[in-house]
């Protein structure tokens, strides 16, 4: 059964685009990434999913329940974390967390106790009183104390000091590993990369990838940064230049306006499959997908001091799943 | 019952305040009956010879110089503003509160349903509207009984109880507006009293505008004709609930599929 699984789900405020026609499938016990940068319908999504805010078109189910029809039932089942918790002012810590028990009917104060002490949470503060972080843990605890089968966390991390955000993590992933599905909500890439399975990219209210997140960091493309004597044009005598000036008819020269997907000068033998070309005074870089012998080919006709090939991080594949939208015209 | 009693909590610094409020000021008009009394004759001819002013306070139907002429007027007044003031203004936050203080994302993640949210919440409302009357009735019957005036109890009785089914009105159509509202609402609250208190004085003072009496619920709390008929309109209540039943069933028809924030 699917933790979480949307069709066609599609919000919009008005005539302002919320998410459109996502289809989201999260297996139960997952640990999900959901990226996006902010705007691009991540909270929109989680509030779908939530019943804070009704779908335009398009169903979801969460465990199989449809979240209009049979919403309190899927929130019995789920803890949340907003991106930005705010409770009532004048309560103290404990009575917030006993307050969100008592709305759940359930008794979490030994779960409570435990989450409090690991996350160094004084419960007899004042929530009005707490810095942002704190307020981050009153959440963290009001999402986990009721040990829910789905976790919906939006960027959760904000806020927290690198030592809390490392127990915390260390909490969802015992927590993952007792069966609970985490949905993390975040445009921090190195979080996803290293604690979730799969991820999906969400880009103006659309999904442009769902993946496992090995699977979207290997994509084949590489990141390939060429260090060597270039010059801006060719230079008279000197053939074995990498040049990077436009198109050369000697074909000797290595010709990035060739590698670029931009102008006239587009190289079709096949140098395609060049994105987020950086040209420095020593050398450039880029992440190349395609053909990996025709790059050979033509980096051997240039004079290189130093050549790096390595896998991109996740976050420059994300980054270019934002740099498309560049090329691709009007965002909707 | 979780939610009201967090209402009720949460609520209890403000209604103590108003009650306080409202009931320093009852008692305190109360306290001055005696020496009114004692002026009477001069009190009473000039507040009974004052033109419009007297008819916008009915002054003209009532002796200001019995307890209960004096009670209905300067008593009511104060109980009729404050209580309408207290229950529009309270009716009209508690929903609209959740979003503007961006607790709407922690209440309404809970398993409850909005049907329930709303329930409890109008619950909330409509118990601390009961506290209140019921501690100014004490306070009023109290200091009466201080002034050693005999206590007229079917006359305060009717005249509490009006304003008390006033309130009740007021909060529930204020609770069907504020579900509309994302932020604000206490100023909603309150200018819906007020406009509701001066409709009815003008249509004190005017013979055309008699129509409001369907339309302000201070026509029915006119202590003049419940002292003269000894009961209180039922007619005019029921239009009055009418109105309290659709703003129930706006705010939950509305609040119920509301996108919050």
């Amino acid at each position: 059964m699917y933790a979480i699984h949307t069709e066609q789900l599609t919000k919009y405020y008005g005539k302002a685009r919320g998410i459109i026609d996502l289809d989201l499938a999260v297996e139960e016990g997952e640990f999900f990434g959901f990226i996006g940068p902010n705007g691009a319908g991540k909270s929109t999504t989680i509030r779908t999913l939530l019943g804070l805010i009704g779908p335009t078109k398009g169903t979801a189910q969460v465990f199989g329940r449809d979240i209009v029809s049979e919403k309190t039932a899927i929130l019995a089942d789920a803890g949340y974390l907003p991106s930005e918790a705010t409770f009532y002012g004048g309560m103290k810590v404990r009575d917030i967390l006993k307050l969100s028990a008592n709305l759940r009917k359930t008794d979490c104060r030994a779960e409570s106790a435990s989450l409090c002490d690991r996350l160094q949470l004084d419960t007899s503060r004042k929530v009005d009183e707490l810095s942002f972080g704190n307020r981050k843990k009153v959440g963290i605890v009001c999402a986990l104390q009721h040990m829910p089968r789905l976790l919906i966390l939006d960027e959760p991390t904000s806020g927290l000091d690198p030592l809390m955000q490392r127990e915390f993590f260390k909490i969802l992933r015992e927590r993952n590993h007792q069966g609970t599905t985490v949905f993390l909500s975040s445009h921090v890439l190195s979080e996803i990369q290293r604690n979730c399975q799969r991820a999906a990219i969400i880009r103006d209210g659309r999904l442009v990838a769902c993946d496992s997140v090995d699977a979207l960091a290997k994509t084949n493309a590489r990141r390939v940064t060429v260090r060597g004597d270039f010059v801006a044009k060719e230079r008279p005598g000197s053939g074995q230049a990498f040049d990077t000036a436009g198109l050369s008819t000697s074909g000797q020269a290595f010709d990035i306006a060739g590698l670029s997907t931009s102008g006239q000068a587009f190289d079709t033998a096949g140098l395609s499959g060049v994105r987020d070309l950086q040209i420095s005074e020593d050398g450039v870089s880029f992440l190349y997908s395609g053909d990996i012998n025709q790059l050979t080919a033509r980096l051997a006709k240039c004079r290189i001091d130093d050549i790096l090939v390595a896998e991109p991080d996740l976050e420059e594949i994300f980054l270019h799943y934002y740099a498309d939208d560049n090329e691709g015209g009007e965002p909707r | 019952m979780t939610i009201m009693i967090h209402e009720l909590r949460q609520g209890f610094k403000g209604l103590l305040i108003w009650t306080l409020s409202i009931g320093f000021l009852l008692v305190i008009c109360v306290l001055m009956f005696p020496d009114m009394k004692d002026q009477m004759g001069d009190v009473s001819n000039m507040f009974a010879s004052m033109g419009s002013f007297t008819e916008a306070f009915s002054m003209d139907r009532l002796n200001f110089g019995t307890l209960t002429g004096f009670y209905a007027v300067e008593c009511g007044n104060i109980l009729g503003l404050g209580g309408a003031f207290f229950a529009a203004f309270s009716a009209s936050v508690i929903l609209a509160k959740e979003e503007k203080e961006h607790t709407a994302e922690f209440l309404l993640t809970h398993p409850v349903s909005r049907g329930r949210v709303i329930a409890e919440k109008l619950m909330a409302v409509l118990l601390q509207i009961l506290i209140m009357n019921l501690a100014l009735w004490l306070m009023s019957v109290g200091s009466i009984a201080a002034i050693g005036e005999t206590i007229p109890w079917k006359d305060i009785n009717l005249i509490h109880l009006s304003f008390l089914i006033l309130q009740v009105e007021l909060a529930c159509v204020c609770f069907g507006i504020s579900a509309f509202l994302r932020r604000g609402g206490v100023g909603l609250g309150l200018g819906i009293a007020g406009i509701m208190y001066f409709l009815n004085i003008i249509k004190n003072i005017s013979d055309s505008a008699d129509f409001l009496k369907y339309v302000t619920p201070f026509g029915y709390t006119e202590g003049a004709d419940i002292i003269s008929n000894g009961s209180l309109d039922m007619r005019l209540i029921a239009v009055g609930m009418v109105y309290a039943v659709i703003g129930v069933v706006v705010a939950f028809v509305k609040y119920s599929r509301k996108d919050i924030k």
